[in-house]
């Protein structure tokens, strides 16, 4: 018993500094539920109060970069109300004589949370954003995040008032995309090289791709509404060892600037995920 | 000034310079990448214990991964040169940690030659294993050697700059 307490005394230091080493390591390879409690809510709300107030005089920098954006969008909006289009009267009356099934009940899939970015980082190989919004806002893992003029990434941790979305410019980001005008299903990720351009791989020889093609969240993508837009082809490359291409795509939201984003929550998502859990239980 | 409150305003200033300063300006390539906040390990007073200096560096290296939001990576890096700072001064300076007074190193106190094997290898260290794990998760060969140099020389670059800017000599006792 006394080697034992000798021994430990003899090599406390390196008896921490073992502990220590397996408490970091165990805590970037293993994604659990103890680690998100631990790391991801108390970092959360401290950082991102941190990040709250530098923003602040940051935002203050871009404020007419973001107004004229918002003035744009508005624009868009404002043209898209029924008062603003003109409709010849060749209106006609469709008479049913039976009632459509359950027309009480609402499809609405999507529903769009605002937020406001308050940290973003584009230079790094893993880029996260954090959202001034969390669970008690209704945030919750897993949703999608856009932006004004595209898809910005996933949520992968939320706090209370905080969420972390992994941004699009992830070493460890895959999204499901397609090619607007075509077919071909493919992956967007990103190879850490240039934070302006994604690589879209996975898309068949076969589809025809040209330069300046709009590639969009593909409607298989159980997180992301489908149609919106990722980016558009900068370049085509042939992959030599398989019969796909390496698109190098364009992003549409401007990284650099980004301010404002949207959570989308799939209101069908827990029926869909009831849905998947039968197949994998058979 | 209390050597105590000196080094905690050194550790906000230097967190503060990495994470609103130097992880915003765009670099130059996908390798070069600024790290500089670890150097608070290697400005540290010699008398520091050993136990002491591996909970600082833990400390550090959690404050670090909170803004990069990469739980664990930092702190293992920092962890590991914090284990091997005193016997890498051993090395290079036999001397007791008793015998210090409260000096840190730096060229004056160590010498030209020793503070630069010093901080050249820590520094070095530190990326290594950092650049390995991130290796681990992504990533090629090319990535991890590209960015261990790149990475290296631009910390280098950093502490000489650093060092040429603070004359950090210890007259207060």
């Amino acid at each position: 018993m006394r080697n034992v307490f000798l021994f430990l005394r003899r090599y406390s230091v390196f008896i921490i500094f073992l502990v220590m080493q397996i408490v970091a390591l165990v805590m970037l390879f293993t994604n659990n539920r103890f680690h998100n409690t631990v790391f991801g809510m108390v970092s959360n709300e401290v950082s991102g109060n941190i990040n709250k107030r530098v923003n602040r005089a940051e935002e203050f920098l871009s404020l007419s970069e973001q107004n004229k954006k918002l003035r744009e969008q508005n624009a868009v909006l404002l043209s898209m109300l029924p008062s603003g289009i003109l409709i010849p009267d060749s209106a006609y009356k469709l008479v049913t004589d039976t009632f459509k099934l359950d027309s009480l009940k609402e499809y609405r899939q999507y529903q769009y949370l605002s937020a406001k970015i308050i940290s973003n980082s584009v230079f790094l190989q893993q880029n996260y954003i954090m959202l001034h919004r969390g669970s008690a806002e209704g945030v919750a893992p897993n949703m999608a995040v856009i932006g004004m003029d595209g898809i910005i990434g996933t949520v992968v941790h939320v706090s209370e008032n905080m969420s972390l979305v992994m941004s699009l410019l992830n070493r460890q980001s895959k999204v499901i995309a397609t090619l607007k005008k075509g077919s071909g299903l493919g992956e967007v990720s990103w190879d850490g090289k240039d934070p302006r351009y994604l690589v879209l791989t996975k898309i068949p020889k076969t589809v025809v791709v040209k330069k300046g093609d709009t590639v969009v969240s593909s409607p298989y993508s159980d997180k992301f509404p489908p149609g919106l837009p990722i980016g558009t082809v900068y370049k085509v490359e042939q992959d030599q060892e398989t019969n796909t291409y390496i698109l190098l795509v364009k992003t549409a939201v401007d990284f650099y600037n980004v301010q404002h984003a949207y959570a989308v929550k799939n209101l069908l998502q827990e029926e869909m995920n009831e849905l998947k859990r039968k197949i994998i239980k058979e | 000034m209390n050597l105590v409150v000196k080094n905690i305003i050194r550790l906000i200033l230097m967190l503060a310079i990495q994470v609103f300063v130097l992880n915003k300006v765009p670099p130059l390539h996908q390798f070069i990448v600024p790290y500089f906040y670890f150097v608070f390990l290697l400005w540290l007073p010699f008398k520091i214990t050993r136990t002491a200096l591996l909970f600082v560096a833990f400390g550090l290296g959690y404050l670090a991964d909170i803004f990069y939001k990469t739980p664990g990576l930092h702190m293992a890096a920092c962890v590991l040169i914090a284990y091997l700072r005193p016997p890498f001064i051993q090395l290079l300076l036999p001397k007791e940690a008793t015998e210090w007074g409260n000096e840190e190193p730096s060229r004056k106190t160590m010498g030209q030659v020793p503070y630069v094997t010093y901080v050249v290898g820590l520094t070095l260290i530190h990326n290594f294993y950092l650049i390995l794990l991130e290796w681990l998760q992504f990533g090629s060969f090319l990535y991890f050697i590209g960015k261990l140099l790149a990475t290296t020389l631009v910390s280098l670059l950093l502490i000489i700059i650093a060092d040429l800017l603070l004359s950090r000599n210890s007259r207060t006792r």
